[in-house]
């Protein structure tokens, strides 16, 4: 079939486990987990794509793709259901030769060489279903054609002291990338990859054919395609990305971002209208808050009945939260029942959970005498937590209780 | 549809507009704000998408532009189909047809596409009631009697205020029509029509074809009411939770009605969603210092001051230090800072600056027109 030619073809890296999310990734990839009251992760990758004018987006799924097939459906909610281009779900498929999984980050682009050909781009943007930011692609290509890069990393001026949880850049004082150190020991320098590429697909295609046909590599753009790249002297260009940007991989930092959002001083605005974040909407009545509840400092969705207490807390659509019940710098994903008397504090609880009467689940850092003993409490999914049960600081419930 | 039945719905957008004639000033009865998220013609719509039709025309007339807008192609009600679908069916689509003034003139005007489509049996309904009914219960007893038309029509107790947009059916012990009153001078207990009716295609073509050749332009009057003996009309009581909207304080209780969790839970159960057209809100926020008691919020709103029983549509602001109370605010209305505002209903896009005090009455809301700065 005839495919107009795109300049620009996204990648989105949406197989991942994300088993630092533990009772959330049991049955979703991590891309699909709810974030921001009626958003998923993978929403913010997508919104960024349509908003920098990018409307053919390839979303490589490998781990229980259900939820995320699901949710992406034809790609209409982004405007992303297109007759040329649009959003294609790329799960692992069998061919002549047999059957793989992807093998790596590399490998799955390698096994959808054909879906980019297709469209015949110069650029291919390599995004992953992990962060939270509002960025504009466009900008960034504009760098990468600037600089005549082969490569593009977009790249965060992190403390030096979380330098060395990150991939760190090292560059000389044109934005060129002189060497690239994997969660550094010792960091030389404090540009941490945000995980964003950008690369000239005619270059791109060539290292991974060449990493596909040398069995002693790993499949993997960290650990071949971009050392590769380096060491071939090829081009390749830091971007800096000054706004907000979040890895929600681990139950912490996915709390933390949710807070950020009741943060006046953080720069991640949901309510601008030039940048819109778009997410497939729940078909539910507004929200209905009864005569009885105290609600500041919080997001709440469509189709939430709250009668209780609320503070500093993010509700998704469909929860009710009974006369009497407290929830406070918590998270409430869709479809949760929060009866009454029940008390949720510094916690996350799944999707369709129940929480029984006078439970309690989780504590205040404060009410907790050592605090290497607190923690962010978590439900799963679909969990009954029982009367007056208590699920601790740090606890990940995946079973009812 | 349970038994392959295939089922026309017909939807007319413009019955009723001199109701409300603030509201209609710019729009379609259809496509009047309700709510805190809704227009008045996805109640109809999805009642007749959730009781398994899949053809629906939308009847015109004039002022019809923010209905087009809403609907789109139907997709939101998952009637943008190959087959069957959505179909907005504008005045003077062939030659005969033009401004209608009347339920069979209209029916005339869109004779073609009625002639047209496969449909055995055409379910009927304007945009007034907003309730959540199962079309296909209708359409069982309608064929369970053998009745030539069914009308749906609910017992309600009404004033002679609200009699004055009614028509009031009386019936044998078969539940047959034997008496039909417009406008009737009554107050009191009454069984009154919800303007949705059920008949089989060939039915209504011959009854259009009959009244277009003398003239006749009124379905209440020349049918209803004038052929009560001839034909076999048979009432269908539909007993769910409804409004009926005749007037600006009719239009102010039925949004107000929804606050009770009761009502809300009976016109949105959850196996018979509401669909409208998506906005892509962000969730609401309830800043510092904000306290909200008692009302219905659609998404997108920011929150800063105080809110009691209200219905807050899609993106409106409420500036910190604000009291807003019996208020009725229709999409990105901004009360500003301080504001005092009581027993109001703001169309879209009103902007209150700060500081201001404004007060209707509960028997008499003050409208506040779309656009309008104060």
């Amino acid at each position: 079939m005839y495919k107009t030619k795109k300049e620009c073809v996204a990648m989105l890296l949406a197989g991942g486990q994300g088993s630092r999310l533990y009772a959330l990734t049991h049955d979703m990839a991590k891309p699909a987990v709810p974030y921001g009251g009626k958003y998923r992760i993978i929403d913010f990758p997508l919104s960024n794509c349509v908003n920098s004018g990018i409307d053919t987006v390839g979303v490589l799924t490998q781990y229980q793709p259900l939820a995320l097939h699901d949710y992406i459906g034809n790609g209409q909610p982004w405007d992303l259901d297109k007759l040329n281009g649009g959003a294609h779900c790329l799960p692992p498929y069998q061919t002549a030769l047999g059957a793989e999984w992807y093998k790596g980050t590399a490998n799955a682009i390698y096994q959808n060489i054909a879906f980019i050909d297709r469209y015949d781009p110069d650029y291919v943007v390599m995004l992953s279903g992990d962060h939270i930011y509002k960025m504009d692609y466009n900008k960034m290509l504009q760098f990468h054609k600037e600089k005549g890069a082969v490569a593009t990393i977009a790249v965060q001026d992190v403390p030096l002291e979380e330098a060395s949880r990150f991939g760190i850049m090292i560059t000389d004082d044109d934005s060129n990338i002189i060497d690239f150190e994997e969660k550094p020991k010792n960091p030389r320098s404090t540009f941490a990859s945000m995980g964003i590429y950008i690369f000239s697909w005619k270059e791109l295609r060539q290292y991974l054919i060449d990493n596909e046909n040398n069995p002693d590599e790993d499949k993997d753009f960290g650990k071949a395609i971009i050392p590769n790249m380096l060491k071939a002297n090829e081009k390749m260009v830091a971007y800096m990305f000054e706004g907000y940007w979040k890895d929600v991989g681990t139950l912490d930092s996915l709390w933390e971002a949710n807070m950020d959002l009741l943060n006046p001083n953080i720069p991640i605005d949901l309510y601008d209208p030039e940048w819109k974040m778009y997410s497939k909407n729940p078909i539910m009545p507004p929200q209905y808050i009864g005569p009885n509840a105290v609600i500041e400092n919080s997001m709440v969705t469509d189709g939430c009945v709250v009668d209780g207490t609320v503070d500093f807390s993010v509700i998704y659509e469909g929860v009710t939260i009974e006369k009497g019940a407290t929830v406070t710098d918590s998270i409430i994903m869709p479809g949760s029942v929060i009866k009454s008397g029940a008390v949720v504090e510094y916690a996350i609880v799944g999707e369709n959970c129940v929480v029984g009467e006078g439970a309690q689940i989780g504590v205040r850092p404060e009410a907790v005498e050592n605090r290497d003993d607190w923690g962010i409490a978590v439900v799963g999914h679909n969990i009954t937590i029982s009367e007056n049960a208590k699920v601790l600081p740090k606890q990940i419930i995946s079973e009812n209780i | 549809m349970s038994n392959n039945r295939n089922v026309l719905g017909l939807i007319f957008s413009n019955m009723h507009d001199g109701t409300i004639p603030d509201l209609t000033k710019e729009r379609t009865m259809g496509s009047v704000l309700f709510g805190g998220r809704y227009r008045l013609i996805d109640f109809p719509l999805s009642n007749m998408v959730n009781s398994g039709i899949d053809e629906v025309g939308v009847v015109t007339k004039s002022n019809y532009q923010s209905l087009l807008d809403h609907l789109g192609s139907g997709r939101e009600w998952d009637l943008a189909r190959k087959i069957g679908g959505l179909h907005l069916l504008p005045p003077f689509s062939h030659v005969q047809s033009g401004m209608y003034r009347g339920r069979l003139e209209a029916l005339y005007g869109v004779f073609n596409f009625i002639n047209y489509s496969n449909a055995d049996y055409v379910v009927l309904s304007d945009c007034d009631v907003v309730t959540s009914i199962d079309f296909s219960k209708v359409i069982d007893q309608h064929i369970a009697t053998g009745a030539d038309i069914t009308a749906v029509y609910a017992k309600d107790i009404i004033n002679a205020e609200q009699a004055q947009h009614a028509t009031v059916f009386s019936f044998n012990e078969e539940g047959r029509i034997v008496d039909v009153l417009l406008a009737p001078h009554i107050s009191g207990a009454a069984n009154i029509s919800l303007n949705m009716f059920v008949l089989s295609k060939e039915f209504l073509k011959n009854i259009v074809l009959e009244a277009a050749s003398k003239s006749l332009y009124s379905f209440e009057q020349a049918i209803l009411q004038g052929r009560t003996r001839e034909y076999k009309i048979m009432g269908y009581e539909h007993e769910g939770y409804f409004s009926k909207i005749t007037s600006m304080e009719t239009f102010y209780k039925a949004n107000l009605d929804l606050l009770n969790l009761d009502n809300r839970n009976k016109l949105f159960p959850e196996n018979r969603p509401v669909y409208t057209k998506v906005r892509d809100n962000p969730p609401v926020k309830f800043a510092i210092g904000a306290s909200v008691k008692n009302s219905l919020i659609g998404d997108g709103c920011i929150i800063e001051g105080t809110v009691e029983n209200c219905v807050l549509f899609r993106g409106v602001k409420i500036g910190k230090g604000a009291v807003v109370k019996n208020a009725i605010l229709m999409q990105d209305t901004v009360i500003g800072s301080k504001c005092d505002i009581n027993a109001v209903i703001t169309d879209k896009n009103v902007t209150i600056s700060d500081m201001r005090m404004l007060t209707g009455s509960q028997n008499y809301p003050l409208y506040i027109g779309k656009g309008a700065v104060i």
